[in-house]
């Protein structure tokens, strides 16, 4: 299967690898948001950090981690890119179909997108409950099919 | 000497046809072009005489005498001709008798033209066994001996491992199925040709192998027969004209099979210095990426395995992306058959390493043109990837602050 363009760029040159700090540190930052999704087993893991500006609410810088495919870490790579300087709301807006459009990606790949807003999904989330912000359902919604 | 990109090691999976094959072959295609079934006409006859040759070529090989050869269109074909050609011969009970029908025993690792005919012989009526292989990948005469019944009527195991290289106990399976007069067929697909091979010696009924994985032409392979102490019959798979003492119908691929039995003849001639060069060389590449990275492992038996296969699992990153980042170096992340889909290898997982480690394993399988330069830029391309992966990998950011992977709970898709 040949990958695209787009896809090999950010799996060549992924933007925003990285962590804010140890998983124990993450624990503590209040204005940090952590999404951990996937399983070893299932050949693919993302980690998808984003750090929030607490007096604007948008989030100021993201980070990933990703153990699986070419199109896993492309994927998880482009989220971080979309991320920076929106709010939480409008990250919550993103959906898998775009991601899937941006990258071109093959059908066979297209849970590698679901993985990706699923992981933007779970760090919003984690971010609201450090800050006793209510979660709404919605947020936890799953793009699975 | 000079490096060309990109580089083959997907020896396992096919191998490129050796020029002296295809020069024996040309001629067969627009001179002896006959049917060598046509008896009658200086036509035909040269081209059986090619055909007998290559018969002679593919039993010298095996040890065999050539009228226990039969032409098939590769080893998928052997292995449905030999399993369900013995099945349906020496059955217990016959088919719509409610009875079972006979016992036959494999193993969980066996390539799916083996674990397919056998399913499908299942639904039919008759009962088998499939082998849970060790750790290493080696089976063992006592591990069949252990699940023989008394109506067992048919043994297949393979004799060498096409994922892990691992080689089994065939001469002595071989000899405990003698010694219970049970039909014993080995898919020696991947090590005809390689290591070798006599049928008496090693006890073999049945044997199946491939043109191409010896550097013949792909759609040719044959299966041996045993004729005699004992002879084994089998019921014929495709009906027709005859060919191959009935036991094939079909006009003769006399093309490929002028070539499989060149592949043959050159394999025989140069196996055993072949064999010490892949091996040195499978040591090297084996020694410069464990020497290179911490958390490998070499998949199978250390010491019972082909010379030219090896399936080595890094942690904390995922194959796939492995090969991604090694694009000038054809490998392989499971069986060509089956790494179209997104499971990770049924071999590994029958071996029991864990799904998490079979989805980080790849196989490198080395060649008769496969250079020391070749291995050496391998090794310092895949030691640079997975540096590079893992310092994308979150699985070993944990690993290195100290959680237990096994303990967090996963979201499982």
């Amino acid at each position: 299967m040949a990958y695209g363009p787009k896809i090999i760029d950010h799996y060549e040159n992924p933007r925003n690898v990285g962590s804010f700090g140890t998983q124990q540190e993450i624990k503590q930052r209040t204005d940090v948001g952590v999404g951990l999704v996937g399983a070893p087993e299932c050949g693919d893991v993302m980690q998808l950090q984003i750090k929030v500006d607490q007096a604007t609410g948008k989030i100021q810088d993201a980070k990933f981690k990703c153990f699986g495919c070419g199109s896993a870490i492309a994927s998880s790579s482009l989220a971080t890119e979309w991320l920076k300087g929106k709010t939480l709301d409008e990250g919550l807006a993103i959906k898998n179909t775009e991601i899937v459009q941006e990258l071109s990606l093959p059908p066979v790949k297209i849970h590698c997108s679901v993985l990706a807003e699923d992981a933007i999904k779970a760090a919003i989330a984690d971010y609201k409950t450090k800050n006793g912000i209510p979660v709404d359902d919605h947020d936890h919604e799953h793009a699975h099919h | 000497m000079a490096l060309t990109l990109p580089i083959y090691l997907d020896h396992a999976a096919t191998t490129p046809c050796d020029p002296r094959v295809v020069e024996a072959m040309l001629p067969y295609f627009t001179k002896v072009y006959g049917n060598p079934g046509s008896r009658n006409h200086r036509f035909g006859w040269e081209a059986e005489d090619g055909v007998d040759r290559a018969r002679q070529q593919v039993a010298a090989l095996l040890g065999a005498n050539e009228k226990e050869i039969v032409f098939t269109s590769g080893a998928t074909e052997s292995n449905n001709l030999a399993i369900k050609g013995a099945a349906e011969m020496y059955e217990k009970a016959s088919a719509g008798s409610g009875q079972c029908r006979g016992h036959i025993i494999t193993c969980k690792i066996e390539h799916k033209a083996v674990l397919d005919p056998c399913k499908r012989l299942q639904k039919e009526g008759f009962e088998v066994t499939y082998l849970d292989p060790p750790r290493d990948g080696v089976i063992t005469r006592a591990m069949v001996e252990a699940v023989l019944r008394p109506d067992t009527i048919l043994v297949s195991l393979m004799w060498a491992n096409n994922e892990i290289g691992t080689v089994s106990e065939i001469r002595e399976i071989g000899a405990l199925c003698h010694e219970r007069e049970i039909v014993f067929h080995t898919d020696a697909t991947q090590w005809a040709g390689k290591m070798p091979t006599n049928v008496e010696r090693d006890n073999i009924d049945l044997l199946s192998m491939s043109g191409h994985k010896i550097y013949g032409p792909k759609g040719v392979g044959a299966l041996y027969v045993r004729r005699r102490k004992p002879r084994v019959r089998l019921v014929a798979q495709v009906d027709g004209g005859g060919q191959e003492r009935g036991f094939r119908s079909g006009t003769l691929n006399v093309t490929g099979i002028v070539g499989l039995g060149k592949a043959c003849e050159i394999a025989m001639a140069e196996m055993d210095h072949e064999g010490e060069r892949l091996l040195r060389l499978r040591k090297r590449l084996e020694q410069g990426i464990a020497g290179g990275l911490d958390h490998v492992q070499i998949n199978g038996h250390a010491d019972k395995r082909l010379p030219h296969i090896t399936n080595i699992s890094f942690g904390f990153v995922e194959g796939e992306s492995l090969m991604m980042a090694c694009k000038d170096i054809a490998m392989s992340s499971g069986s060509a058959c089956t790494s179209a889909s997104l499971e990770p290898s049924y071999v590994l997982k029958g071996l029991g390493i864990g799904d998490d480690l079979a989805h980080s394993s790849l196989r490198f399988s080395l060649g008769r043109w496969t250079t020391e330069a070749e291995v050496d830029y391998t090794v310092s391309k895949v030691v640079e990837s997975v540096n590079r992966l893992r310092g994308l990998s979150p699985l070993y950011d944990m690993f290195k602050e100290g959680i237990d992977l096994t303990k967090i709970e996963w979201a499982h898709h």
